[in-house]
């Protein structure tokens, strides 16, 4: 797709000021209506000409979903608040510093001072086969240009493909799922809270889309419970180039440890699959052990169990298996400055 | 009666004061408007003037300290309208697309890319584009008297970009080590690979901006 160099073709413009006239232009244009965060997933798809929504709700003025909240021990972080606010808050940093590591990973700092948390975690797949306005499943046709004998699929997807090998590229989503947030979703009709891991979907659910939101769906605020504060966080995140490129692959764990043994643990790789994978099998498999090397190794070799490579990403099978040893037994060399 | 000289004639019907500078600007907001006309198409959905968050073609920009009215398509980024506008030139457009940093400017003094921020997003903030940053008697910004004396650029296109991503990292961190502005500023790119010298000149500018402040 030639890059285009001009003005994007003409949309109807809101910026409404409260949640309310955000929803209630939601429900009025449905699905004309592309709800914009801080921008940066949707102006490269309007630059493109791939999408071409004819109203576009911008939610940059709605001051009520930015900010960070303490509430009962945790935090309530507004949907709208940037990547750079999310990393710079004090108990972010105090408490649930695998997010401040996690959001300071996504981007650029510029992009960081725009992009939103709310849009990081709800951001489309980065697929350039999808983004290039081919006309491959997850775009309504029906073929996958990136699994095919010939495509260029490095980055894609080794676990939980359906038709389609996209893979979520977020890195603030699987240090959220690792400390248990919840989605706070609003509409016309009312409020609904999802768990941090079911607010992302797979293809076998829904081809199309990357998380639960339909059109008329807003999330406001992300829910960070008490529960892991304080805990082991370990996050990691590779990738080509040290700025701006989306995750090879990133893991986030947390973790509770006792006497040398792991007695609670969360860890979630993203950019694996369609959505961030919650390793449960792991987890269930490491509880109660010694927190080393070889619970590490055992961890490892059970996430990647069921993977399956694609012509170009395999690679991605020991990448895995080596960041998974790394977010249980831990590396000292593995601290990024 | 002899005629008035040749020369004495063209200084009289040449404006002076009009530097080549300002020549191509004007040129270029008469081209915008022109190649732009296609697009002052009308709105493809019925103008909801009543709705809740609708927005006016006519706005007020706050830049370098200035008011400035200006017509704003809905679909227009900041960067379109400093350059094409509001003849600021220096904000430069490198990949439009949050790829290369050479449009940064300060939005209340918090650098973002301006390709990708609709103008109407920025209404009401403080804008700063590199014209911004000398004093009105035309002295330049510590940090911009830091390339003058370390000389960090080779052809420069990314210069305005780079210097305004150092002065917002500044205000955050005006002690920065050479990894930490390294950091601040990794969104913004050089083509010629001059970054270690780009570097140099901004910890000069963040050591002159320490000594003024």
């Amino acid at each position: 797709m030639a890059i285009v160099r001009d003005i994007m073709p003409a949309f109807e413009l809101f910026q409404p000021a409260t949640v309310d006239d955000a929803l209630r232009l939601a429900d009025k244009y449905g699905k004309d209506a592309w709800v914009m965060a801080g921008g940066l997933d949707t102006f490269d798809w309007l630059k493109d000409r791939i999408k071409r929504p004819k109203v576009v709700i911008d939610l940059s003025q709605v001051a009520e979903l930015r900010g960070v909240r303490e509430v009962s021990g945790g935090l309530e972080i507004g949907a709208m608040t940037t990547l750079t606010e999310v990393v710079r808050h004090p108990v972010v940093r105090e408490k649930f510093s695998i997010l401040s590591t996690g959001a300071e990973a996504a981007a650029s700092p510029q992009i960081r001072n725009q992009g939103t948390i709310g849009g990081n975690v709800s951001q489309d797949a980065r697929c350039w086969y999808y983004r290039g306005g081919w006309k491959c499943y997850r775009a309504g046709g029906n073929i996958c240009f990136a699994d095919t004998p010939t495509a260029i699929n490095r980055e894609h997807a080794i676990l939980n493909a359906d038709r389609c090998v996209a893979v979520n590229p977020s890195d603030s989503a699987p240090a959220l799922i690792a400390l248990e947030a919840q989605m706070v979703i609003r509409n016309t009709h009312g409020e609904r809270v999802v768990n941090a891991e079911d607010y992302f979907i797979g293809p076998s659910i829904d081809i199309t889309r990357m998380t639960v939101l339909k059109p008329g769906d807003l999330l406001t605020a992300i829910r960070i419970p008490a529960t892991w504060a304080g805990a082991q966080f370990y996050f990691e995140k590779v990738r080509d180039r040290q700025v701006w490129d989306f995750p090879l692959m990133n893991v986030a764990s947390a973790m509770v440890v006792t006497g040398g043994n792991i007695e609670r643990i969360r860890i979630v790789v993203n950019a694996a699959a369609a959505h961030p994978l919650r390793l449960t099998a792991v987890e269930d498999a490491v509880r109660g052990k010694p927190r080393n090397a070889a619970t590490g190794e055992m961890g490892g070799k059970i996430a990647i169990a069921g993977a399956e490579p694609l012509r170009y990403n395999g690679y991605k099978i020991p990448l895995m298996r080596n960041l998974v040893k790394r977010a249980i037994s831990g590396v000292e060399e593995a601290q990024w400055t | 009666m002899p005629d008035k000289s040749r020369a004495d004639q063209t200084s009289d019907e040449t404006p002076r004061g009009v530097s080549r500078r300002e020549l191509i600007k004007g040129v270029i907001a008469a081209g915008a408007v022109s190649s732009g006309a296609y697009l002052f198409r009308s709105s493809i959905v019925r103008a909801d003037q009543a709705a809740a968050g609708s927005v006016e073609r006519l706005v007020t920009l706050s830049v370098n300290g200035q008011q400035r009215r200006v017509d704003v398509m809905k679909q227009e980024t900041l960067a379109t309208t400093l350059r094409y506008k509001l003849g600021l030139t220096g904000t430069k457009l490198g990949c439009d697309r949050s790829e290369c940093g050479a449009c940064t400017v300060l939005i209340d003094d918090v650098p973002h890319y301006s390709c990708s921020i609709l103008t109407h997003t920025a209404r009401g903030k403080q804008i700063t584009t590199i014209e911004g940053l000398a004093s009105a008697d035309g002295t330049l910004h510590p940090v911009q008297q830091g390339v003058v004396s370390e000389q960090g650029f080779q052809c420069a296109f990314c210069m305005s970009g780079f210097i305004m991503a150092t002065v917002g990292f500044l205000k955050v961190n005006p002690n920065p080590t050479r990894a930490e502005l390294a950091h601040g500023i990794s969104g913004n790119l050089c083509r010629c690979q001059d970054y270690d010298k780009i570097l140099t000149a901004m910890m000069c500018g963040a050591e002159n901006l320490r000594k003024v402040s």
